[in-house]
């Protein structure tokens, strides 16, 4: 049957009007084959083995923009969790080198964030794992573009209490070293990290993936939000049915073009993530498909709801559509990020409770949004271990990146510019949980994981 | 030799002068016409034309450039996609 008339306007007018792109092509690159004795022979080839094949991943990436007429907004690279690599050369200031060696390959092959500078530590820390965390204020401080990591409990170790309450004094000393705290929107901490995401700033290779591959996101907020827009009257059960169809026409859009980017690099095609990932653009917004929905403002009461069944329709109409679903496949609800989550803040609409809450029936986490820089380090390690214990317990990914901005107080703003948004700053809990984070130790993995 | 088909979509108000300047154009690059349709939707004017790249004498970023000078001539939207894109979004 030919293709009709109908047909092309409605894929045409999601790339005119509704903001639909692919939203990242992430190559992900084994570094384990470059380790060597010679520190700076190691760099090397570093360097080349990043470098050389980030060239390839945006040219190949601009020939298919160019085909398909779809925009491919960032095409970037992620890497072996670092810590793994260089145990044998855990020195402060060769971290920092290995730093350095990265932001300068991809710099040189015009790629804005490389991930991966991180450690996997749910059950403890290697001398490497406590060695990186040490250094990452020094790199967030010399390098533009290098994203890291930690993924510090799962649902079958649990929760690493010790690692989470290193996390705290990191993000403060990075706050203090980088221009309003921008750093630490280059940090993510997990519960359950998968080894394939494609977007930044938590993409690495993992340990169980070949030498190479492509992983795609894909995104699309304005288009769910176009559709959910002209369906005022129905009821959810045809709610979640429209967006189902919709979704699995972009996924399918995602899945052809991974596909044939990893077919010309000759590389195996990983996961298509099929978040839905908001940008400060107009009618780009995940909050306002909640509103969309007949919520007068996100973070009001209804917005769980609304927000499960949206992740929920995302999720089953992308799985129709590929076999090969990974990554955070979640939603993405980063406050800067977002003009509807940032219109919610400045409302009083919402607030950290809520986004928490909001994060626990679906999204992947508490994402991009910014508290006085006098929280206390305690407080910030306890926001965290609470969005971390959600993942843990009911078997999911969660994630934070909170920026703690030095001399700013709640209802003042923080502007990023760029991709990364303004940042309204959120009221923090008063009461503390210092004497129970001081404990550390290890949440036990829950009852759940014991499935043999 | 297989056909390489794309499909050109002009989204606008209707002007004298759209069908006459693209066809110019393709006929210039060597690129066969193979099937042109037009509707109002909603509230535009959508024309599509399914065309043969195959014997092309430019690459697909000249005639894409080219077609986005005619598009900002005449104030309208004109994208140029392969089909596959159309064929993987809307066949099962």
């Amino acid at each position: 049957m030919p293709i009709s008339v109908e047909e092309i306007f409605e894929t045409a007018s999601m790339i005119l009007y509704q903001n639909l792109d692919i939203r990242t092509t992430t190559m992900g690159i084994n570094l384990k084959d470059c380790i060597d004795n010679d520190f700076n022979r190691f760099m090397e080839k570093v360097y080349e083995k990043i470098c050389s094949n980030a060239t390839r991943l945006v040219k190949h990436a601009k020939a298919l923009e160019i085909k398909y007429g779809i925009p491919i907004v960032n095409k970037r690279i992620s890497i072996t969790p670092v810590s793994l690599i260089m145990e044998t050369h855990c020195e402060r200031k060769k971290f920092i080198e290995m730093a350095k060696t990265m932001d300068r390959a991809i710099e040189e092959a015009g790629i804005d964030f490389i991930g991966g500078f991180g450690a996997i530590v749910h059950k403890g820390l290697t001398p490497s794992d406590r060695m990186l965390i040490e250094s990452l204020p020094d790199v967030f401080a010399e390098t533009e573009r290098v994203c890291s990591f930690l993924n510090v409990g799962t649902n079958t170790a649990g929760l690493n209490l010790d690692a989470v309450n290193l996390v705290g004094p990191m993000l403060r000393e990075t706050a203090k070293k980088t221009r309003d705290a921008i750093g630490c929107a280059k940090f993510v901490v997990f519960a359950n990290a998968p080894e394939d995401n494609p977007f930044m700033a938590g993409a690495f290779h993992g340990i169980g993936e070949p030498d190479m591959t492509l992983n795609i996101g894909i995104s699309g907020p304005g288009v769910v939000n176009s559709v959910v827009e002209k369906n005022r009257d129905c009821n959810l059960t045809q709610l979640s049915e429209i967006i189902k169809r919709t979704v699995f026409k972009i996924t399918r859009g995602g899945e052809l073009i991974g596909r044939e980017l990893a077919e010309n690099l000759g590389i195996p095609f990983g996961i298509v993530d099929i978040s839905l990932a908001p940008t400060t653009a107009a009618g780009d917004s995940v909050a306002n498909i909640i509103e969309a929905f007949g919520i007068e403002s996100i973070g009001a009461h209804g917005s769980t709801l609304a927000m499960a069944l949206l992740m929920d329709a995302v999720k089953k109409g992308g799985a129709m559509a590929s076999g090969n679903v990974g990554g955070l496949s979640g939603t993405f609800i980063p406050v800067s990020e977002d003009t509807g989550m940032i219109n919610a803040v400045k409302k009083g609409l919402l607030s950290l409770d809520k986004l928490e809450a909001l994060t626990s029936v679906c999204s992947v986490g508490l994402d991009m949004f910014a508290i006085p820089g006098d929280t206390p380090d305690s407080t910030i390690n306890a926001i965290i271990a609470d969005e971390l214990a959600i993942g843990v317990i009911n078997n999911k990914t969660t994630a934070v990146r909170v920026i703690p901005v030095p001399g700013m107080k709640a209802g003042e703003s923080v502007d990023f510019g760029g991709l990364l948004g303004e940042a309204p700053i959120m009221e923090v809990n008063k009461g503390s949980a210092a004497a129970f984070l001081k404990r550390g130790g290890r949440m036990p993995a829950p009852v759940t994981s014991m499935r043999n | 030799m297989e056909k390489e088909l794309l499909f050109i979509t002009v989204i606008g108000g209707d002007k004298k002068g759209i069908v006459a300047k693209i066809s110019n154009l393709l006929y210039e690059c060597d690129i066969n016409i193979e099937d042109i349709n037009q509707k109002i939707m909603e509230t535009y004017f959508v024309m599509t034309m399914l065309v043969d790249m195959k014997e092309s004498k430019f690459s697909l970023e000249k005639v894409r450039e080219d077609l986005e000078k005619i598009g900002e001539e005449l104030k309208l939207k004109v994208q140029i996609q392969h089909e596959n894109i159309f064929k993987m979004m809307h066949r099962i």
